[in-house]
């Protein structure tokens, strides 16, 4: 017979993951029941990279793309919203949805409540001008910070561009700057220029 | 005003954290107690964190902090179970241990064993914790863990011959 303690240190060794993720899984089902869930959040593939998208039961309240560290995003989320953050595919189903077809060019516009919550003053106002440019058209930074109420704030209409927490579904590739050049984009300008090709927006 | 020190870390986002610590809490509450009381108290102790999580001020150390809640919560259902009976027939077998029938008789000797002896055994065998660690979770001092775990294995020795 094995000694004591020998037998003691294999549950060390006995794997336990499988059971410990079922678990795991009726947990989050049992969090949601009691409403402790602030933010949910899931991995969306895209021709441009995989997107890390957000949400509280206000809206999608972030859109990260290609290239940003997923973990940052989350902390900052974390920080800034709530720490209670799970990851749900299944919640976030119907934006996952929207975005593929997007992206596959079969939609114009996103039919998904948005949480403003990380944006505000002039930036939020930018940003809701934003929104409102329609697919397959173009406006420039200038445009945004007139319909954002200054018409001379053309930098912080940039800045407030360059912070859109919820890029592609608030369409900041659609602001270019006033002499046509592109401006810039967080998801590179590769990626600004191929959604307003898509978007039949550039030849 | 004082100055951030380097335990002032904020907790990541709840995902990371149940993802880093679900393990060891399972592993812990496997030793602990009954098979069938497992999962109640694997949800027990994490939506008491999850309750407790947005007053959180410290992140440094969270695998002592959510062990401390399921050995009380463990403790809980423990209590709860010696008044009750247990159903035999519907035990949920435990696949990770059915090769290993003397494995089997000997975890079932360490959940008779006194709160703080069994806590101690499971979290030094089946977690691997320093005695250092031990300590602050059954709030006792490294010595008094020690000698936990020593009393412990000496009672599974008298018990296993």
């Amino acid at each position: 017979m094995a000694a004591v303690d020998e037998i003691l240190s294999r549950a060390r060794r006995t794997p336990v993951g499988e059971a410990a993720a079922q678990g795991a899984a009726r947990f989050v089902k049992a969090a949601e029941r009691e409403n402790l869930v602030d933010v949910v959040f899931a991995r969306v593939g895209s021709p441009f990279g995989e997107l890390l998208v957000a949400a509280t039961p206000k809206g999608v309240v972030q859109l990260s793309l290609y290239g940003y560290d997923q973990s940052e995003t989350l902390e900052g989320l974390a920080r800034k919203v709530s720490p209670r953050i799970f990851e749900s595919p299944r919640r976030l189903d119907p934006v996952r949805k929207q975005l593929d077809e997007y992206f596959a060019g079969k939609r114009r516009t996103f039919d998904v409540d948005l949480d403003w919550q990380l944006s505000h003053g002039f930036a939020l106002r930018v940003l809701e001008a934003t929104a409102r440019i329609p697919y397959g058209k173009v406006s420039s930074y200038r445009e945004m910070a007139e319909k954002a109420g200054n018409v001379r704030a053309t930098r912080a209409a940039g800045n407030a561009l360059g912070g859109n927490a919820i890029p592609v579904i608030v369409p900041c590739h659609r602001v270019l700057r006033s002499g046509g050049g592109l401006g810039g984009y967080g998801g590179g300008l590769a990626m600004k220029e191929a959604l307003l090709k898509m978007e039949g927006a550039l030849l | 005003m004082p100055r951030a020190r380097s335990t002032d870390v904020r907790p990541p986002p709840f995902q990371a954290f149940l993802d880093g610590h679900r393990e060891e809490v399972y592993r812990f509450l496997t030793g602990f107690v009954a098979p069938h009381d497992v999962d109640d108290a694997f949800q027990e102790t994490f939506l008491s964190a999850l309750r407790a999580y947005p007053g959180l001020r410290n992140g440094t150390n969270l695998k002592s902090w959510v062990l401390t809640i399921a050995y009380r919560k463990a403790m809980d259902s423990h209590r709860g179970r010696a008044r009750r009976p247990v159903p035999v027939d519907d035990l949920p077998e435990r696949p990770s241990r059915r090769s290993h029938a003397e494995d089997h008789a000997l975890w079932d000797l360490v959940r008779a064993l006194p709160d703080k002896q069994r806590a101690a055994i499971v979290q030094r065998y089946a977690n691997g914790l320093p005695y250092k660690e031990i300590a602050g979770i059954l709030e006792c001092s490294e010595e008094a863990a020690r000698q936990n775990v020593r009393e412990g294995l000496k009672k599974l020795k008298g018990m296993m011959t």
